[in-house]
């Protein structure tokens, strides 16, 4: 009997990955609301293997941007990127963290791709639910169809910037 | 009381009402004494907030606004010191109320007035570094002073 199964290795890690992501909700604004409804059981992340929010950015691989970040708090974002380990992935949720929303003032950054970069952006003030889970969706998707090398380290890991 | 009322009414320039609250006009030197009657013999226990108005055009540009509660009576009194944009300055309330001292440190960032007396102006909502009163009229809308460089 020959039980065995072929597969490309990009493949088999990025269908491996795309159902263990660990979220970081860095939650700042009124968009956390939303991103309670879409985490808890009604909406229910869990389906698609995100569910679990990690409070630690070393130990998570999706960092969730939820909701206004001013200057202030430009470099406290900044931090938790850097903190996270390869592979990571960025969701800007919600107008403001996508664009600056409505605040177009001294205190607002417009939008958190200006400082770290974002992998997909879910517009809406705040998202529908079903919008989140669009989300994740093609970001799962997308971390599918990633090449997934196993390389030495700092091939593996460029400085994003 | 009589004599107070008397020493009050010479304390303050103007008096009108404005939706159920009285509002005084006064000096900036007439602040503190007026302040600590209010305190001492009205019953006005709660400095509620401290804030400014910047008219571009008047020749006293800011307006400090102060307001004052009494607990015991359920009064509301609002005060609105006019200062010059050459000197705006006005003396501190942090010896009378404890709660003049973040209030100022957000009015003094946000307006750049100097509350002469309180040693604590660091900023409080905005950080070390920015330069310029956001909520002047002359403070471009989108004068953003980012800490992080932004990316390429």
């Amino acid at each position: 009997m020959m039980d065995f199964l072929t597969t490309r290795r990009d493949e088999l890690v990025g269908w491996v990955r795309k159902f263990s992501i660990f979220p970081y909700p860095f939650v700042t604004a009124c968009c956390g609301m939303e991103f309670m409804a879409v985490s808890s059981t009604l909406y229910d992340t869990d389906r698609f293997g995100a569910a679990l929010p990690r409070f630690t950015p070393r130990q998570s691989d999706l960092l969730m941007v939820v909701g206004t970040i001013s200057h202030k708090e430009a470099p406290i974002v900044k931090r938790v990127y850097d903190q996270m380990c390869e592979p990571k992935w960025v969701m800007a949720f919600g107008a403001c963290a996508t664009s600056g929303g409505f605040y177009r003032n001294y205190a607002v950054l417009q939008g958190v791709d200006r400082v770290i970069p974002v992998d997909i952006y879910v517009p809406g003030c705040p998202p529908r639910p079903e919008m989140v889970i669009d989300a994740i969706m093609k970001l799962q998707d997308r971390i599918s169809r990633e090449r997934h090398p196993i390389l030495p380290f700092e091939k593996q890991n460029p400085v994003r910037n | 009381m009589a004599m107070n009322t008397r020493i009050l009414k010479e304390l303050y320039e103007s008096s009108e009402e404005n939706f159920g609250i009285t509002v005084l006009k006064l000096k900036g030197e007439d602040l503190l004494p007026l302040v600590t009657l209010l305190k001492d013999e009205c019953g006005f226990d709660l400095l509620l907030d401290v804030t400014a108005v910047d008219y571009p055009d008047c020749e006293l540009r800011f307006e400090v606004v102060y307001h004052l509660y009494s607990s015991r009576h359920n009064r509301r009194l609002r005060l609105k010191v006019p200062v010059p944009e050459s000197c705006p300055a006005v003396p501190t309330l942090t010896g009378l109320y404890g709660s003049a001292c973040y209030a100022e440190r957000e009015t003094h960032e946000m307006y750049g007035i100097e509350f002469s007396g309180n040693g604590d102006l660091r900023p409080i909502l905005l950080y070390e570094g920015f330069d310029g009163h956001p909520l002047r009229k002359d403070y471009p809308i989108d004068g953003e002073q980012p800490i992080v460089a932004y990316r390429k």
